[in-house]
């Protein structure tokens, strides 16, 4: 079971927020996600360190991979992580309102 | 210097052979033999003498552990041994699917690019891509 601590490290590198971004709109290969990257995003990195890339989102629960016939496929699984943490920073948001509205 | 020939293993050369002149449209060019095996090639319909694509044998004891490891890896992640350029990729995605070839990615396009990847039943995946 992943951490918050897994989440926010796996999220603190825009690389991998764009892969998440690119993972939720549809499932894709490596193959795929490369040239994605590389062609609408300009990402000058090699397949191995996208590999990197992932292993470290699948380490947070974020992503996982799934095998069909003989080929993996990439998938988004971050959104139970994901409300968690954004639930983590709501309360945090809530608290300063309320200091606010007790000031005024 | 110039490129002559490429090459992609397969697992059987007969069944290559086949499959790359009757589905996928080439046109055989050399069939010699070498030792147990064939100096098989191919090439595009409309550039004869252009590259030719060897229809190479996996049998190599030496090395065929190793280059299974290797192509098992490339299947699993999608990505393709080699890239072949053509006029319309959605044309042959259509043309192949219609023959029943394998696609792992449907044409997509990216950056101006339209590419598809198929399983060529050899044992690898072949890109193709439109220009």
């Amino acid at each position: 079971m992943s951490s918050n601590d897994d989440v926010f490290r796996a999220l603190a590198d825009d690389t991998r927020r764009l892969i998440l971004e690119e993972l939720t709109d549809n499932e894709q290969t490596l193959f795929e996600l490369c040239a994605r990257l590389t062609m609408e995003h300009d990402v000058d990195m090699s397949r191995q360190g996208v590999s990197k890339h992932l292993d470290v989102l699948e380490e947070a629960g974020l992503i996982t991979s799934t095998r069909r016939g003989r080929t993996k496929v990439l998938e988004f699984a971050g959104t139970d992580h994901l409300k968690a943490a954004a639930a983590w920073m709501d309360r945090l948001t809530e608290n300063d309102t309320d200091t606010e509205s007790e000031r005024s | 210097m110039e490129i002559y020939v490429t090459s992609v293993p397969v697992d059987d050369q007969q069944m290559a052979l086949e499959f790359y002149t009757n589905v996928l449209g080439f046109e055989k060019k050399t069939d010699d033999p070498v030792g147990g095996a064939r100096w098989l090639t191919v090439v595009g319909p409309k550039s004869l003498d252009g590259v030719e694509l060897l229809l190479e044998p996996t049998g190599n004891q030496a090395i065929s552990e190793e280059l299974e490891a290797y192509r098992d890896a490339l299947v699993t992640n999608g990505i393709p041994w080699t890239s072949f350029a053509c006029e319309g990729v959605e044309a042959e995605y259509e043309r192949l699917s219609e023959q029943g070839v394998e696609f792992t990615q449907k044409p997509m396009t990216a950056g101006g690019v339209t590419m598809a990847v198929f399983n060529d039943t050899c044992g690898n995946l072949i890109q193709i891509i439109q220009q």
